[in-house]
């Protein structure tokens, strides 16, 4: 089971909302890309321009400021479970859509400088942009590559899992579009009871790949309010494969800034006694 | 098959958006730091002709620190957005009251010598910038530490004592370029010990990051910087050593030292860069981390059946 986000527990009971999050199934993607038009429509975010990657159907890219849905496409030789994929040898399309994993410790939200990155009463985490001054920290502490700056207004973006809509009620955007339930939105807990039912059912008919990524509140973000399951390995899709919270290694980081501190005093000191021996 | 290390060659980690203010930042802010914490010594000592250049170079180093910090944020108007919250976890939290704090000290304290005026005034300020100046020297490696960038959260045990090392050695060759040699002893000494420290945890923190996560320190940009620093801040420490009871030979030390601390911070800012921008770097490391590791982030449940 996955922790209680960090922060989540300084609202007062009667405010706080059950965690909710999102579990792609990226086993039953289709690629439609839906997820990535209904995000730009309901968040209005700018186009990231018209480009042709030449990376299969995928013309987006990644994530970042611009883009909070994205749909890979890795274009494989190896075989789809039990079925062929009548092209006469071994072909499978893996399509996955990403987006930020709302983490139960967010390196992002845990360097931010101004407070703008907050956790949510729904354990998710969101930039509040009337406060980001647009300093970067947060892009160099996400272990996922999900937040950068937008060059138009200079400030940090990232999904905010349409906390807008979460208030009135309403799921987020990509998962009310998606046409397969791949992108399921939902309580945590319930999502992840869903998850494992579905790896156990994948496995009993043969997709022996398939496995769940950020489910595991032993991993080194404590587990994520957006999981997902995948058929090969995280760093496939563009996934790091053991992601860490920078913030985990604090202690250690302040110890040798303060040792090196001491060192620095150390010398100056050493620099005067030295001249009158 | 060699198995991908990232989707299509895409980092999986962002680039730091952060552009060269930062890096030239931290040399400023290193010096300040140092020459802050020589200017209370000296004073303690009794030396006030060393005291004064000091307090004057940590001023002037202090005096562009804001502006630089304050050009890099993308809305620059919001900058004192950064003092409404105050957070353990965020080194650049801590930093900017440390910044904040130190600087209107040294204000003061310059203020005060220049115009000959309360000198309890002035000594209470150059003691809070000198207690403050080790942490101003240090945080930013805590700063650049605290992220996902492998060359800096691999190197999150040696980087403070770079920046220390060289901060001593960027304020001992600069006090030490401007104060007549019989006055400067301790400047040179401190310039001297800076630049071994330096070169010395360098040394360790290549060491550290291997051959893998080492390379942007080897290469392109990163190479460059470092290569750079290493020859300046070797060829300043044994000139001031030689030759620095010499004024010319203090300024053409000190000048070597201060270009070395400042191509330091430059290695440390473009080989971020660089090892953020390929996934080589961050996969590689991991996957080793992951099939070592008891619980790894995927779930895979053993199969049970399989359908035929």
């Amino acid at each position: 089971m996955i922790a209680e986000p960090d922060g989540q527990g300084s609202y007062p009971p009667e405010e706080r909302e059950r965690r909710v999050g999102f579990f792609t199934d990226t086993s039953v993607c289709i690629g439609c890309k839906a997820c990535e038009v209904a995000c730009k429509e309901w968040n209005l975010l700018p186009e990231d321009g018209l480009v042709w990657t030449g990376h299969s159907y995928d013309n987006t890219g990644e994530l970042n400021a611009n883009t909070w849905r994205h749909v890979a496409f890795i274009e494989q030789d190896k075989p789809i479970a039990v079925q062929d994929a009548g092209v006469g040898h071994d072909f499978r399309w893996l399509m996955s859509s990403d987006v930020c994993k709302h983490c139960t410790h967010a390196g992002c939200l845990d360097v931010c400088p101004t407070g703008a990155i907050f956790r949510t009463e729904f354990g998710t985490v969101v930039i509040q942009d009337d406060v980001c001054n647009g300093c970067g920290y947060c892009v160099t502490a996400c272990p996922f590559g999900v937040i950068d700056r937008r060059e138009s207004d200079g400030g940090m973006h990232k999904c905010t899992l349409c906390y807008d809509r979460l208030e009135d009620g309403l799921e987020p955007a990509c998962a009310k579009a998606c046409p397969t339930e791949s992108i399921q939105f939902g309580p945590l807990d319930e999502l992840l009871a869903r998850a494992h039912g579905r790896v156990d059912e994948l496995h009993e008919v043969g997709v022996d790949d398939a496995r769940l990524y950020l489910a595991d509140g032993d991993d080194g973000v404590g587990g994520a309010g957006a999981f997902f399951l995948l058929l090969d390995e995280p760093e496939v899709y563009g996934l790091p494969p053991d992601p860490v919270v920078p913030t985990r290694d604090l202690g250690e980081m302040w110890g040798a800034a303060f040792a090196a501190g001491a060192a620095l005093v150390a010398g100056v000191a050493a620099a005067f006694i030295g001249g009158r021996a | 098959m060699t198995e991908p290390v990232s989707y299509y060659g895409r980092p999986i980690v962002k680039e730091p958006v952060w552009k060269p203010e930062i890096p030239t930042y931290f040399f400023t802010g290193g010096l300040a730091g140092a020459s802050a914490t020589l200017t209370l010594a000296a004073r303690l000592a009794g030396n006030d002709v060393l005291a004064r250049r000091a307090l004057l170079v940590n001023t002037a180093a202090i005096i562009v620190s804001p502006a630089l910090l304050i050009k890099d944020l993308g809305r620059p108007m919001r900058f004192l957005n950064m003092l409404r919250v105050f957070k353990v976890t965020s080194p650049m939290s801590l930093g900017t009251w440390i910044v904040s704090a130190s600087g209107t000290a040294s204000g003061i304290g310059a203020t005060c010598e220049v115009l000959g005026i309360l000198p309890r005034v002035k000594a209470a300020a150059e003691t809070v910038a000198g207690l403050l100046g080790p942490f101003l020297s240090t945080y930013t490696a805590a700063l650049v530490s605290d992220s996902v960038v492998p060359v800096w959260h691999g190197a999150r045990r040696e980087l403070p004592f770079v920046f220390a090392g060289s901060s001593c050695a960027s304020a001992g060759g600069a006090v030490a370029m401007f104060t007549p040699c019989a006055f400067a002893g301790p400047a040179r000494r401190l310039a001297v010990v800076g630049a071994a420290l330096e070169l010395a945890a360098t040394k360790a923190m290549e060491d550290r990051l291997g051959d893998l996560v080492g390379e942007p320190y080897h290469e392109d940009s990163g190479g460059m910087y470092a290569k750079a620093a290493k020859a300046a801040t070797a060829a300043g420490g044994l000139l001031m050593a030689v030759a620095g009871r010499k004024r010319l030979g203090a300024i053409a030390a000190g000048s070597l030292l201060m270009a070395g601390a400042a191509c330091q911070r430059f290695a440390v800012y473009h080989a971020g860069k660089q090892s953020a921008r390929d996934p080589r770097y961050t996969s590689i490391p991991q996957r080793q981390r992951r099939s070592t590791a008891k619980s790894p982030p995927t779930s895979a449940r053993p199969t049970t059946s399989h359908a035929t």
